[in-house]
């Protein structure tokens, strides 16, 4: 296998779908987002049939407070934010900056995740409200709890690629992997979005 | 590079190659014979329903059991047979049809493989673990939820892994027929059955992660202590039944489209004729793909989801019988003037057409919401979707058998046989089935037991199960067929129907690469157009140069093991939480896999088209 | 509407004529022969529907016959290669719109029996009777006459009685072919639909959805006298003195036994035990457990062996039968008490003897 191919004299301009593999990971992944849609679609559903369902416990008034979840919004937005520098950047050929804001990007999801752990911990601790104390609860848990997921598994994949590339640098093998990678991002900031409104504005409102 | 492909050194080396492999014919021929694996298991269960109901009263089984044998029947036959055979005929062709060397994620590929076969495996080690699942394929809230036992939650971590599997084969083809057709194989150029895998992949998209979340949800519901379907909790077990339907109504166009796909194929080519309106073939097919998923709650008539819930669903089940209804005609008009030769796959091919027809004039009665209240969950559904799924999906599975083995194999199979094999099939079938319509409106509920003596069902159970045993029969023949084609059958040519799309203009045996220069495609059913100017062969779209191909690969297999090991681990930790640890064992041994998979390049292969000619990589 | 919904009974009639000289299931269980108001309203729809399907079976049936036995090979004929004809317009257009012309058809009078059926608008003018249906039993409670049975529905015909229904357990559903469609039972909710029988009779009622093993063991029945019997059945329910004293000896020994044990769980008269089946009128019953054949012997192995008979049943872990507190002979005097409690003249022999 010729590496040269990989590592052409000029990067094109959009290294992630110059090869075919790039383009067929590229549309493979957005059909991928496609069905996460819908997991998150049923996921929301249920969790819209089922948040007045508190059993007694306490509501959704009473649990949420905007300005933690606030502040995690804008976490998790400006990471979005930080992720789409680092593609301008892989786009330039610069893979040094692409890196770093790879990383800033990781330092804010970690923010984003620290909050929201704490923020179960005060659920759990101060509202003795848990995944198993009522129908509303499980379904908060299993929504917000899945989307938490999805940030922690975004934050390992970026690491390890990050990791695995931070001598090579970038060429037409690795750069589909941090377009995918940057895109899954995305998508798990939009799903933040719904659940930002849906959840919790919808619930305090 | 890598020649293990090539040797065929003794049982070991051909282990390891399918084990390995990430070719798509291959992983065809896994599909094929796990599929049919466990076709047979299914086909055990149902005989076992039918000897339990051939007198009134019987107690062949006890009542806890049959309702396993029933719940594993409708399970094995849907996720474990139906739908894996119909992967085998997608591997075996597409890629061939489009004119690609392989999908688009051979790696991918054999990954869905290989969790759909360890999800299949899970499911059925509940047999000899405490007992099968007991709440009907549907496991329906909250029986599944409070049935006693590990059997339901076999059929939540069954599925689950061999769930995940089918989502990974549908976006691998769908990207694969997007982005892999050869040079002038324009979206109006795709054979039908391309067409089909196309629309069914996107299904299996948008559906199958409803059923995901379903399946979450009762697993937490039964393993973690959560409240989603217990109303002591304020939970609501409706929920399930309409994430089960969104998931499983789409699924059912799942299984039937292809088979549409396989008549579509089968009928132009026996008939000597093009496919009549093709264009809107493609349309009918798009629209019935996308109605499927508007009309999930036509399975909940009885819910008691009101009138304006139940009329809407209602009319846009009814719409469904247009696209359908179009087909149909287009296939009798493909037949129209043409100059029929009728074989084994046409016959499958021709019964389609009236049975299903039956199927799909019960499938409009049942849509009328008013006249459902009396067929539904009764014999007359039983009897509906056997003739949609047997007429159709089965009868289209032993169609695209006869007239692709050729392609998979090498040798046609046995005509007399095969012949042997679609009468006592066909015939049984309809004994089966078709009494049952008759059952239910006298008064037969779906999944019962026993019926009582005395109530005029007796006759018609019997001859249902008679029927059942004809079909039985058919199956043993055709199993003979393959063991007696495959020792004594002799080899043919590459295109032993006088084909008209690609997949027949490659010689036989398939060569690993598939085509040695990727064709030219210059209209529809692209070796016809080609013979019809004289020519035997395509003409190519490239010179001939290095065949870039991907490398087999271990870790599928290692990453599906993996998750099946945790799957005992999530369903034992709530008797004994140190099961943990295989939970732990097995999510790692998957991470671990995927990791290595992440960090090590895997660049492919060249074949060297010095090699070519030499018959490289057969 | 009402007119040509007249003209398709006939014409139901005529098809249905032959069906009920072949045999077309038991009266009074099969859905063909509608002894009640949504029986007969889907029955209407299903000959509809199936008058429809059929002539387009036909259509497609006579095409097919003609493509085989037309365009089949013939001999000699091998490489003869036909005329590749992409399509026609015109046809095409035609089996576009005929299908929704037919389909129309069939979706107007389904949407308006859909509604029909639905209907709830004189619910409380008329009886109301609560249905909860459990594990493997059904349960009436007729709202405001202080009256519950079990098993053995009575209905007055020519009435619209609305049933409320619920679910103790699992999902179970509530069907009498003869006399209306199916309805769910569902744990969260309630769901209603009315009935109305139209002739007098013991109508068999099945669960239509799977809830357990017993599942198929779970019939009941609806009986439907006139509605001067009905009066006389809800006075006689009324008058019921739960503690009445039983004639024999046996039956007297049985009635100390069954207030001892059973009562904590099945009830006598008008009470808000519901735990198990309430065996207020158990003298009249027409099965024992739903399915059984009605005679001592059978009452006397259910008491000592409810398992063997309906696996899975809530009574197999009764007490009594826990600490093994019974023998036969006890069993015996139970069911001498059982079966002589007949609180009322109507029975369902009162239904079947007015036909």
């Amino acid at each position: 296998m010729s590496h040269d191919t990989l590592n052409p004299e000029v990067m094109p301009s959009e290294p992630e779908k110059a090869t075919l593999e790039g383009k067929n990971k590229f549309l493979g992944f957005w059909f991928f987002l496609g069905g996460e849609t819908v997991l998150f679609a049923s996921l929301f559903g249920t969790y819209l049939a089922l948040r007045n369902s508190n059993n007694g416990g306490p509501t959704s008034e009473e649990l949420f407070g905007l300005e933690l979840v606030f502040v995690m919004t804008m976490l998790l937005l400006t990471s979005s934010l930080t992720s789409v520098y680092a593609m301008y950047h892989m786009k330039n050929n610069d893979f040094r900056k692409m890196q770093i804001w790879l990383g800033i990007t990781v330092a804010l999801g970690l923010g984003f995740l620290g909050f929201e752990i704490y923020e179960f911990y005060h659920y759990i601790h101060h509202y003795e409200f848990t995944f198993r104390s009522s129908a509303f609860g499980s379904a908060f848990y299993t929504l917000v709890g899945f989307h938490g997921g999805h940030v922690l598994f975004g934050l390992l994949w970026i690491i390890t690629i990050m990791a695995r590339n931070a001598k090579r640098g970038l060429n037409l093998y690795n750069a589909p992997k941090f377009y995918i990678a940057s895109l899954y991002w995305h998508f798990i900031d939009v799903v933040w979005v719904f659940i930002f409104t849906v959840v919790y504005l919808m619930g305090v409102i | 590079m890598s020649t293990t492909t090539a040797q065929r050194t003794g049982f070991g080396a051909v282990l390891w190659d399918y084990l390995t492999t990430v070719d798509h014919k291959k992983i065809g021929i896994l599909y094929l014979i796990s599929g049919g694996f466990f076709f047979l298991i299914g086909g055990l269960e149902a005989m076992a329903i039918r000897i339990q109901l051939i007198k009134p009263e019987n107690d062949f089984v006890s009542a806890g059991f049959y309702n396993e044998i029933l719940t594993m029947h409708g399970t094995t036959m849907i996720f474990l047979a139906a739908m894996p055979l119909i992967f085998a005929l997608m591997n075996a062709v597409v890629p061939l049809q489009i004119g690609a060397r392989d999908v688009a994620f051979p790696f991918l590929n054999s990954l869905g493989f290989w969790l759909f076969l360890f999800g299949g495996l899970l499911l059925n080690a509940s047999w000899f673990l405490g007992g099968a699942p007991d709440a009907g394929w549907t496991a329906y809230a909250p029986l599944s939820t409070t049935s006693p036992g590990h059997g339901v939650d076999f059929y939540i971590l069954g599925l689950q892994i061999s769930g995940a599997g089918t989502l990974i084969a549908g976006i691998n083809f769908l990207v694969t027929i997007v982005n892999m057709r050869a040079p002038g194989m324009t979206y109006m150029r795709l054979p039908l059955f391309t067409w089909t895998t196309f629309v069914v992949s996107a299904l299996i998209l948008f559906a199958f992660p409803a059923l995901t979340v379903g399946l979450f949800l009762l697993m937490f519901d039964r393993l973690f202590g959560s409240g989603f379907f217990n109303a002591n909790m304020g939970g609501n077990s409706v929920i399930w039944e309409h994430l089960f339907w969104i998931f499983g109504h789409p699924e059912v166009y799942i299984l039937i489209l292809p088979a549409f796909g396989v008549f579509s194929e089968v009928l132009p080519t026996f008939a000597k004729k093009r496919l009549f309106g093709y264009t809107a073939m493609v349309f009918a097919t798009v629209l019935i793909g996308f109605l499927g998923f508007m009309v999930w709650a036509h399975h909940m008539f009885t819910v008691g989801l009101g009138p304006a819930a139940n009329s809407i669903f209602a009319v846009a089940t009814m719409a469904i019988a247009v696209p359908t209804g179009i087909k149909i005609f287009n296939w009798l008009f493909t037949l129209w003037g043409g100059n029929i030769q009728i074989n084994s796959a046409m016959l499958w091919s021709l019964s389609f057409i009236p049975t299903f027809t039956l199927g799909g004039m019960t499938g409009v009665m049942l849509a009328a919401a008013a006249a459902d209240y009396q067929y539904h969950d009764t014999y007359f559904v039983v009897a509906h979707f056997h003739y949609v799924i047997v007429g159709g999906v089965v009868f289209g599975i032993f169609a695209g058998l006869h007239y692709w083995w050729p392609r998979m194999f090498g040798k046609i199979l046995n005509e007399t046989l095969g012949k042997i094999t679609f009468w006592t099939f066909f015939i049984g079938f309809h004994l089966t089935f078709f009494i049952q319509h008759f059952l239910g409106l006298m008064g037969m509920p779906r999944r019962y037991w026993v019926f009582l003596a005395d109530q005029g069902l007796d006759t018609g159970n019997f001859i249902s199960t008679i029927g059942a045993f004809l079909m039985a029969v058919g199956t043993i023949v055709f199993l003979i067929n393959v063991i007696v084609t495959t020792s004594k059958g002799e080899k043919v040519s590459g295109d032993p129907w006088d084909g008209r799309t690609l997949e027949w203009a490659i010689p036989n045996p398939t060569p690993h690469y598939n085509f040695k220069q990727t064709p030219l495609v210059r209209g529809l059913d692209a070796l016809w157009v080609e013979k019809t100017e004289g020519r035997k062969e395509m003409t190519p779209a490239e010179p001939l140069d290095d065949i870039h191909m991907p490398n087999a690969s271990i870790l599928p297999f290692i990453m599906s093991l993996g998750l099946f090991i945790a799957g005992f681990g999530f369903i034992y930790q709530i008797d004994n939480i140190s099961w943990l640890l295989a939970v732990f064992i097995g999510m790692g041994i998957t991470l671990g896999a995927m990791f290595v998979r992440s960090v090590k390049d895997d660049l492919g292969h060249h074949i060297h088209k010095e090699d070519l000619d030499k018959g490289a990589g057969l | 509407m009402k007119g040509w919904m007249g003209k398709v009974r006939t014409l139901l009639l005529l098809s249905v004529l032959p069906l009920i000289l072949s045999g077309c299931g038991k009266e009074n269980l099969t859905a063909f022969l509608p002894k009640g108001y949504g029986a007969q309203v889907s029955l209407d729809l299903i000959v509809i529907s199936l008058i429809v399907m059929i002539v387009v079976f036909i259509v497609v049936m006579i095409i097919y016959t003609m493509v085989l036995v037309r365009y089949r090979q013939k001999k000699g004929q091998e490489n003869f290669i036909p005329k590749q004809t992409e399509g026609n317009k015109a046809l095409e257009i035609i089996w576009t719109v005929i299908p929704i012309i037919l389909l129309v058809i069939i979706a107007v009078p389904t949407v308006a029996a859909t509604f029909n059926l639905a209907d709830e608008s004189d619910k409380d003018d008329s009886l109301n009777v609560n249905v909860t249906a459990n594990q493997y039993w059904w349960h009436f409670n007729y709202q405001g006459e202080e009256i519950q049975t079990s098993q053995d529905l009575y209905i007055p015909t020519g009435e619209k009685i609305y049933l409320n229904m619920i679910s103790s357990d699992v999902l179970h559903s509530f069907w009498v072919p003869s006399i209306a469609g199916k309805m769910d039972t569902n744990p969260e909710n309630e769901n209603t639909m009315y009935i109305e029988a139209y002739e007098e009779g013991v109508y068999w009622g099945k669960c239509a959805e799977l809830c357990g093993p017993s599942h198929s063991l779970m019939d009941f029945k609806i009986v439907a006298v006139s509605p001067d019997e009905f009066d006389q059945w809800v006075e006689d329910m009324q008058n019921v003195d739960p503690e009445a004293e039983p004639e024999t000896a046996s039956a007297q020994e049985g009635q100390e036994l069954f207030e001892n044990s059973c009562i904590s769980c099945h009830a006598i008269g008008s009470s808000p035990t519901a735990l198990a089946p309430n065996l207020t009128n158990f003298g009249d019953r027409t099965a024992i457990a739903g399915v059984i054949d009605y005679n001592k012997e059978n009452l006397v192995e259910w008491i000592l062996d409810p398992e063997k008979l309906k696996e899975g049943n809530k009574m197999s872990s009764a007490p009594y039968l826990v600490n093994d507190e019974l023998n036969e002979e006890e069993a015996n005097q139970i069911a001498d008490y059982l079966l002589q409690l007949k609180p009322s003249e109507i029975t369902p022999e009162s239904a079947n003897n007015n036909e």
